[in-house]
């Protein structure tokens, strides 16, 4: 097996049992109360609002915004690992196909693996801080990703016109 | 590069039995991995059909109870719209989890059936990894399905359900199954000599396979790409309006307009749709385009005549680029565009339920061969 072969099986499925044990951390212990945050925020801004209570109800916006903008990034992260992980480790299967030089294909491999990694941890960071750097790591990611499957598409592409 | 220089296994006669024999764990995941993305499946149609946008209207009637109650200062009313809301996204959340993780673990069972050849256990640990992962697999949508409905009923945990535990459950042996797969995998690769494995199912270069692996690759790509103009055009106005539509709704309710709480809840309105197809769009063409790439690799399996294979393959793109495509129209279009994404959605159903039925077409003939002592009257590859 080539190395860019076994980096994308191997790495592929580290990444999606770490997705899913991620997955089930949160399950149990954070989605519930994240969805209860939101939820009674919500509704307490709202109540606020009845009570004629501006003050409060931004206090209770503030919180919810909050609340939404972690819950979706962390649900985002858990499907992108997972989701990404399973590409990797399928592209891996086929990677004998792509007709391209060793070298290449394994700076793809590690590119796309690389990308797979960090661009939900970015998405993750900004959970934690909303500042630029993890936006950044996200976009990073997200670019190593399509750089690596547009090469891959591209040196599959022409072992199947050279097939045909 | 003429395709003859390809080793070409098209006929189920060049398969050796051992690879798909009865209750090994390859074929437990095969046909186990399609049956969950076909019922996966044929659920998201049914739940999109008949469930989402009733759920969605609903959710927006009691959103404007909620936000018509505050601008009328009733508390009370606040509260039990709410709760509405909140029960309503709880059962279209769960739906919703439910066609999600009966697909992906059916694309997962897919993968690991391709990687067991480099799995060094037994076929009989490989079995019972095998049943592990399928029951896990089974369990955890169907306790996500019974979420809501099930709710804190005779629960021993304050905010946690029985369907919720056994969700859980369901999630956990699917964990232990991949894990200990993995093992195998492991231990394959630390293996002083690693035994070199030569799988038919990876030397298959036929035109469907080729077709399915380069129009998958290609429609990831294009998700990735749509995904990425999402996130920079679309993601973080969405979010910022998410709650600025919000705080005006509050606004106008807390000083008694009743018109800033109506257009607030019409803009509510058409920012969640936007959401959803762009969304929705994004996660379908990626997940077309894996289970593509996923079904290339078990064309070999699927005993059909080649013209067959070939028309569903094309059927699957075709379906699988239909669906994505019109979500994305459905705001500008309505109706037409979302019946054409519902048949687009049918089309995939059926090449996919065309290409099961192939692979147990493929297992009948190799159960006929190992148990008929007349082998060589019964031709195995037989297309009829």
């Amino acid at each position: 097996m080539s190395g860019g072969r076994r980096l994308l099986i191997l790495g592929g499925i580290a990444l999606a049992l770490w997705g899913m044990a991620y997955g089930l951390w949160y399950a149990v212990f954070a989605e519930h109360q994240a969805l209860n945050n939101i939820g009674s925020s919500l509704a307490s801004a709202f109540d606020a609002a009845a009570r004629r209570n501006p003050a409060a109800a931004e206090t209770a916006f503030s919180n919810y915004r909050e609340a939404k903008y972690i819950y979706d990034r962390q649900v985002d992260v858990h499907g992108h690992w997972i989701g990404l992980a399973l590409l990797l480790i399928v592209i891996g299967i086929g990677f004998d196909r792509i007709e391209l030089s060793q070298r290449y294909k394994v700076a793809l491999a590690l590119a796309l693996f690389a990308g797979a990694v960090i661009f939900p941890l970015g998405v993750l960071l900004q959970t934690f801080n909303h500042g630029p750097i993890p936006r950044g790591i996200a976009i990073l990611g997200s670019a190593l990703v399509i750089v690596a499957l547009g090469g891959i598409t591209l040196g599959l592409l022409a072992r199947q016109t050279s097939a045909d | 590069m003429p395709s003859e220089q390809f080793p070409r296994v098209e006929n189920a006669n060049e398969m050796p039995i051992t690879s798909l024999a009865p209750l090994s764990a390859r074929r437990l995941l095969v046909l186990g991995g399609i049956a969950l993305i076909l019922i996966g499946m044929l659920f998201g149609d049914i739940f999109a059909v008949f469930v989402l946008h009733q759920n969605a209207s609903r959710v927006g009637a009691s959103l404007a109870s909620a936000a018509h109650a505050a601008l009328a200062g009733d508390t009370a009313l606040v509260g039990a719209s709410f709760q509405d809301v909140g029960s309503f996204l709880e059962n279209r959340g769960t739906k919703v989890d439910t066609h999600v993780h009966a697909i992906d673990f059916g694309y997962l069972a897919l993968l690991l059936a391709i990687l067991l050849p480099w799995i060094a256990f037994s076929e009989a640990t490989k079995q019972r990894l095998a049943w592990l992962f399928l029951i896990g697999a089974s369990l955890l949508p169907v306790g996500v399905f019974l979420i809501h409905y099930v709710g804190l009923a005779y629960s021993p945990l304050p905010s946690i359900g029985w369907a919720s535990i056994f969700a859980d459950l369901g999630g956990l042996l699917v964990l232990i199954a991949t894990l200990g797969l993995l093992l195998g995998l492991a231990k394959f690769f630390r293996s002083q000599v690693p035994r070199a494995v030569q799988d038919v199912l990876l030397l298959d270069r036929s035109r469907p396979g080729r077709i399915l692996l380069a129009g998958g690759l290609i429609m990831v790509l294009v998700g990735f790409l749509h995904g990425a103009y999402y996130a920079g055009a679309d993601l973080y106005r969405h979010e910022a309006l998410d709650s600025s539509i919000f705080m005006d709704m509050a606004t106008g309710a807390a000083a008694n307009d009743a018109r800033v709480v109506d257009r607030s809840l019409e803009a509510y309105g058409q920012l969640q749709g936007d959401k959803a197809v762009k969304i929705a769009a994004h996660a379908h063409i990626i997940e077309f385009g894996l289970l593509a790439m996923l079904l290339a690799f078990f064309q070999p399996y699927v005993s059909l005549r080649e013209t067959w294979k070939l028309r569903w393959a094309y059927i699957l793109i075709i379906g699988s680029v239909l669906l994505p495509v019109c979500v994305l129209m459905e705001l500008r279009f309505g109706l037409v565009a979302g019946g054409l994404a519902d048949f687009g959605g049918l089309l995939v159903i059926i090449a996919l339920l065309a290409m099961w039925i192939g692979i147990l077409r493929y297992t009948g003939q190799l159960d006929a061969r190992t148990g008929d002592t007349r082998i060589g009257d019964t031709p195995i590859g037989d297309k009829r």
